[in-house]
């Protein structure tokens, strides 16, 4: 009789982004700034 | 070397000011983050977009001030991609996403009715040969092939305009092809597309 062996999942692949997208959030890091006015929260993006 | 430092020095650091903190904050947990994405939405451009958002969103909480020390920071930026990634999907269900693979091209079955521009230009060239063959045939043949063919009208309405019985109309518009194919074997014009 035929045996049905199931078939191996792949691995798990370890990935990274990209040094770009780690740069462009450095750069987001620096230009946010969030500020409290009268009550109000305030975000500025300055490039 | 990031590894030795905790998330916790990490974070106090950056939100006193230290960008570089973040970035250290980000490298570290960059595998780790990526890899679990990935093994969900199984598309490394959309794991990136997600990965970004994700620390979009940390970056946004840090400098908020609303972070909450109490808790751990990787379950917690975990959670926030999980949640990115659910509303991926959520997004892709309403707005189903077809990609093509080596037996399948979506394009095979879609289909563009615009001719492309090199067809373009020839078609307007046979239709600038034909309208200059269509000149040469007699009057009579003229008026009805135009009747026919460009002003889309029935044979009785031609042979109202006309003034000619129906099938005069007829035997003028069989006279005009017979023609029409004289004159372009006698000038050896191609007229296919």
């Amino acid at each position: 009789m035929e045996k049905i062996y199931p078939v191996p999942e792949s691995q798990c692949r370890l990935i990274k982004s990209r040094a770009e997208t780690v740069r462009f959030l450095l750069d987001y890091s620096k230009a946010l700034h969030i500020r409290e006015f009268k009550g109000m929260t305030i975000e500025n993006s300055l490039n | 070397m990031y590894t030795t430092i905790d998330d916790a020095t990490l974070i106090r650091s950056y939100i006193s000011g230290d960008e570089k903190a973040i970035e250290k904050l980000i490298e570290k947990h960059n595998q780790r983050l990526s890899s679990y994405i990935y093994s969900k939405v199984k598309d490394m451009s959309v794991t990136e977009d997600i990965f970004q958002d994700t620390f979009i969103k940390v970056i946004s909480t840090f400098k908020r001030g609303t972070y909450n020390e109490e808790g751990k920071f990787l379950p917690w930026v975990m959670r926030i991609a999980h949640n990115l990634i659910i509303d991926h999907f959520r997004r892709n269900k309403r707005m189903p996403k077809y990609q093509g693979n080596k037996e399948f091209n979506i394009f095979s079955v879609l289909t563009d009715d615009k001719l492309n521009a090199e067809r373009q230009l020839i078609k307007d060239q046979i239709d600038q040969d034909l309208e200059v063959l269509i000149e040469q045939l007699p009057k009579d043949q003229l008026e009805v092939l135009r009747m026919r063919i460009y002003q889309n009208m029935s044979f009785n309405e031609i042979a109202e305009n006309t003034e000619v019985s129906i099938n005069t109309a007829l035997g003028r518009m069989r006279y005009a092809l017979i023609n029409l194919r004289k004159l372009i074997e006698k000038n050896q014009i191609v007229l296919t597309n």
